[in-house]
């Protein structure tokens, strides 16, 4: 049901006005100019009817960028409207800064206290940046020094998705799987925390979350048969306060009495356990190197989980419980209230952890607390945030390999045709196995009432049989070969209405757009390419996501744009360049483009890569003139 | 074994290999006519028997034969140099005149790329011969899947289609994303044997000694009756467990239409590397005698014949 423009949007800025009186607590950061958090850009945003709203404890922005999803609830949102629709034009660069690695940068930078705080892939170094200085000069440097056979024992590319500033300090991961707080005035180590163990393939890839007086932090490595976990350790120590895993018993999970998943299929004693054959969910995978979200006002963090492995899945019958899920967590005692999952018994390896926007949104006239996920199953989902129960799910992109959501059960209708099996041919697998979306963020504006899905359009043949070697081992696997779906663009920018579950516009990106983006105030979207360009993008409805500026880096760009107000009260935005990850691996990783199937099939799709990008690792800051 | 036998089982496992990939490896084929006219331009002169070792500018500048290994992969090899493939580079080396030096390197994802192609080695002790990854010699084993079990259990197992599978508690090991794993995985779940089954990561706890060993010792201890592995891990670590273990290679050796249990191991070389590669050939072909006492020492099962 739709509501009348003029109610929205008088709803919308009085509670803007309210929250911007009241500054934002939960953040702890001092509300500098809340005259500036109205949201009365140079014009008015055409808004949509759908009419969502951040939730009040996210709302409040003081300019700065501590998180990589900018807030608790993700939304990746600047109020921020210096650079608007009109003057983004004329955006200029102002400073960069080389990070020094030439691998895949996927970090946000983070900006607190007018410094820069920007994490490297491995070996993960932390640089601090003076913004009060021309030209931005390193402050300091920290090195942790991760164990040099992180690389050899690593699956993928070396990525990091980005360092947390909280209580001032900047905590980061590290590739052999370790915490670390460093204070982020001297750059001097607080505390450094082992949690992974890099020995049995658990590395740590993901962005940690500064909530309350912890730090959450989730494990990579599913494909070395690692058992997925997400942490929590005092921020103050680096004590572990508490572990919960995605596989086996209740008690492992944290599943008590608290216990409430919406759909009978997730109710039951021991499902991490009995829905797996035999002791297989010890090497079940469910890792968790994605994204988290949390509303204070539930007191619940929301956490995906990835696909199950290593078996085929054949071989391993049942939903494979908790894998490819969703969470809803206490974050003080990590207990599990509620559980969702978006692909029970994984067949198309579609990791779960994607990132989730809480948000509050008119739905059949009464305005839920929900959470949107652009999942890599192919579906945007609309849960109830305070139950688990799916609210909506649209397919954002061409799907084939299920034919929906039922919203009565909740339950993912597979399309028998698509089921890969061993040694049989299975063509036209859509999404293919990175998904509709990987880990790269979307972003949420209040003011369009929109989504901006950065995403991939690309589908799969499973054919054949290759044969490989690992560790004096002769194998064979399924020969994956992924390629362009309908249209024959490999990337999407999108614009989605999440009330009314349908596409507002897109643009069709010859790549895939495995960027993040960021959306502001000024109803400008910023994204980058897999081929280097930096793109600044109408976001409002009626413009047909128009490209207002774009900037050539020197790099393929992978990374998360953020944007934020300098000392001189100047807005700025900021990118990491550099191209890698999964899809750009065949650079940054040399790898051999005559080989199709190499990086796990996806080599197929991006053969060209190499003659249209080369490595980098380069910050670029841009401002108006 | 005389080379040309070797030969051909090689050619008949490249023609299985090719029939394999062809679907996805099209420009193999153009790769590999590259090296060819790389081999017929190549500086160095054929050789013929007895000559002066010719190696690679590299090689001959340093008078070093540099091998990537993996510092904790017995039986294959170790930083001690206790593995077989450790025992074959020292060979090699000294027919070579050179000095022996180890790159360690985990054998994981990437082991060749971040190696030998990357150029911090120049010689690779195992690989499956017509591998995609480098430039391979003749072969120097033939290998196969086996069936592990403890002799007081008289099983007298061989094939993957004995009933009595369905039943047993079963040890094989797992190798990483779906539909990839080892061949007794798939050759399990196509037969629909699933319940049963237990997986051991290939990979272990690289932490410990011999991170490979633990399906093994499960065999031993009895928490799997049977494990069924590559033949030179099970060969190598039952030689040296505490009961008698039966080693026993599995039938068929091919689960049609694609899944062979078979495998002919080489060397391997940066691809171009003619010269350097036709040298090994003939040094594998001269060690022969030698190279066969190493592997029974090491307990590796061998496929004598076609089967």
């Amino acid at each position: 049901m739709r509501l009348p423009r003029l109610f929205v949007s008088m709803c919308a800025e009085s509670y803007f006005l309210l929250v911007a009186l009241l500054c934002s607590a939960v953040l702890m950061v001092a509300c500098s100019s809340p005259a500036r958090e109205q949201p009365a850009g140079p014009q008015r945003a055409t808004r949509p009817a759908g009419g969502g709203q951040v939730p009040a404890f996210a709302q409040g922005d003081d300019g700065q960028w501590l998180m990589p999803a900018k807030d608790y609830a993700s939304t990746r949102f600047s109020t921020l409207d210096q650079i608007n629709t009109e003057n983004v034009k004329d955006l200029r660069l102002s400073w960069t800064f080389s990070t020094g690695v030439l691998r895949g940068q996927e970090a946000a930078p983070i900006v607190a206290n007018n410094t820069m705080y920007v994490v490297t892939p491995f070996p993960n170094i932390l640089y601090a940046l003076d913004l009060t200085k021309p030209g931005s000069p390193m402050k300091w440097k920290f090195e942790p020094n991760p164990k040099a056979a992180a690389q050899g024992l690593a699956c993928c590319d070396y990525v990091n998705r980005g360092a947390a500033f909280s209580g001032g300090r900047v905590f980061i991961n590290t590739l052999d799987g370790q915490t670390i707080a460093v204070d982020g005035a001297s750059g001097k180590e607080v505390w450094r925390a082992q949690l992974g163990d890099i020995n049995k393939g658990e590395t740590i890839t993901m962005a940690p979350l500064v909530v309350k007086d912890k730090v959450l932090v989730g494990n990579s490595g599913g494909e070395f048969g690692v058992r997925g976990w997400l942490a929590a350790l005092d921020a103050a120590t680096g004590k572990l306060a508490w572990r919960a895993y995605s596989t086996g018993p209740d008690a492992d999970v944290l599943i008590g009495q608290n216990f409430r998943p919406f759909y009978p299929q997730d109710q039951g004693k021991d499902l991490g356990v009995t829905t797996w054959p035999q002791d297989q969910w010890k090497i079940g995978g469910g890792t968790m190197w994605g994204w988290i979200s949390y509303d204070p006002d539930l007191n619940l963090i929301f956490h995906g989980t990835a696909n199950p492995g290593p078996w085929n899945p054949e071989q391993r019958p049942g939903d494979n419980k908790w894998t490819s899920g969703i969470f809803a967590r206490d974050p003080d005692t990590g207990e599990a209230h509620w559980f969702y999952q978006w692909s029970p018994h994984d067949l198309h390896d579609y990791d779960g952890i994607n990132e989730q926007i809480l948000l509050d949104l008119p739905i059949n006239g009464q305005t839920r607390k929900v959470l949107v996920r652009p999942e890599r199953n192919g579906y945007v989902y609309v849960l109830d945030r305070t139950t688990g129960e799916v609210l909506s799910a649209t397919a954002y992109g061409y799907v084939t390999s299920s034919t929906g959501v039922d919203i009565k059960t909740g339950k993912l209708n597979y399309n028998p045709e698509k089921e890969p099996k061993m040694g049989q041919n299975v063509r036209g697998i859509c999404p293919a196995a990175p998904g509709m979306k990987d880990w790269q963020p979307s972003a949420y504006s209040p003011r369009t009432g929109l989504l901006y899905i950065p995403h991939q359009n690309l589908c799969m043949d499973e054919e054949g049989v290759e044969a490989n070697y690992i560790a004096g081992t002769p194998y064979v696997g399924e020969n994956v070969k992924m390629y362009a779906g309908p249209g024959g663009n490999r990337g999407v920018f999108q614009a989605w209405d999440p009330v009314a579950g349908k596409e507002i516009w897109s643009i069709k990106e010859d790549l895939p757009v495995w960027s993040g983006t960021v959306v502001t105030a000024g109803d400008v979207a910023f994204y980058g390419t897999m081929d280097g360009w930096f793109k600044a993008v109408d976001a409002r409805p009626d413009h047909n996501g128009q490209v207002l500026w774009q900037f050539k880096c020197g790099s393929g760009i992978i990374g998360q744009p953020i944007t934020y107000r300098g000392p001189d009260g100047k807005q700025y935005v900021a990118i990491l360049g550099g191209v890698g990850g999964w899809p750009g691996a065949i650079v940054a990783a040399g790898l051999d483009p005559r080989d199709p199937t190499g990086a796990l099939g996806f080599m197929n799709a991006v053969t060209d890569l190499p003659d249209k990008t080369t490595k980098g690792g380069e910050l670029y800051v841009f401002a108006l003139p | 074994m005389s080379s040309r036998f070797l030969k051909t089982f090689a050619l008949s496992l490249s023609v299985l290999c090719s029939f394999m990939l062809a679907c996805s490896r099209q420009s193999h084929d153009a790769s590999d006519g590259a090296a060819q006219s790389a081999q017929t331009q190549s500086k160095y002169p054929r050789i013929e028997r007895p000559v002066e070792p010719q190696m690679p500018t590299a090689l001959s500048e340093q008078h070093t034969l540099r091998v990537c290994a993996d510092p904790n992969n017995l039986p294959y090899s170790n930083e001690r140099g206790e593995g077989f493939e450790n025992k074959l580079a020292e060979m090699i080396a000294r027919d070579l005149d050179a000095r022996l030096e180890y790159i360690w390197w985990a054998e994981r994802r990437g082991f060749v790329r971040n190696t030998l192609k990357a150029g911090a080695c120049d010689l690779l002790m195992g690989l499956p011969n017509g591998s995609e990854l480098a430039l391979t010699t003749d072969p120097y084993y033939r290998s196969t899947y086996v069936f592990v079990y403890r002799k007081d259990r008289d099983l007298a197992l061989d094939s993957f289609d004995d009933p009595r599978l369905r039943e047993m508690k079963i040890g094989v090991q797992m190798i990483g994303n779906d539909f990839t794993n080892t061949p007794p995985a798939h050759a399990l779940s196509n037969r629909n044997i699933v319940g049963n089954v237990q997986g051991y990561m290939i990979y272990g706890d690289y932490r410990a000694e011999n991170p490979q060993a633990p399906i093994i010792e499960a065999v031993v201890g009895g928490q799997v009756e049977t494990a069924i592995v590559w033949g030179p891990l099970a060969g190598y670590f039952a030689k040296r467990a505490r009961v008698p273990l039966a080693v026993v290679p599995v039938s068929p050796q091919v689960d049609r239409p694609f899944l062979p249990f078979v495998y002919d191991i080489s060397l391997g070389v940066r691809r171009g590397e003619q010269q350097f590669h036709d040298r090994l050939d003939e040094i594998l072909e001269r060690r022969r005698p030698d190279i066969e006492r190493l592997l029974d020492d090491y307990g590796v099962p061998r496929v004598k014949d076609g089967g």
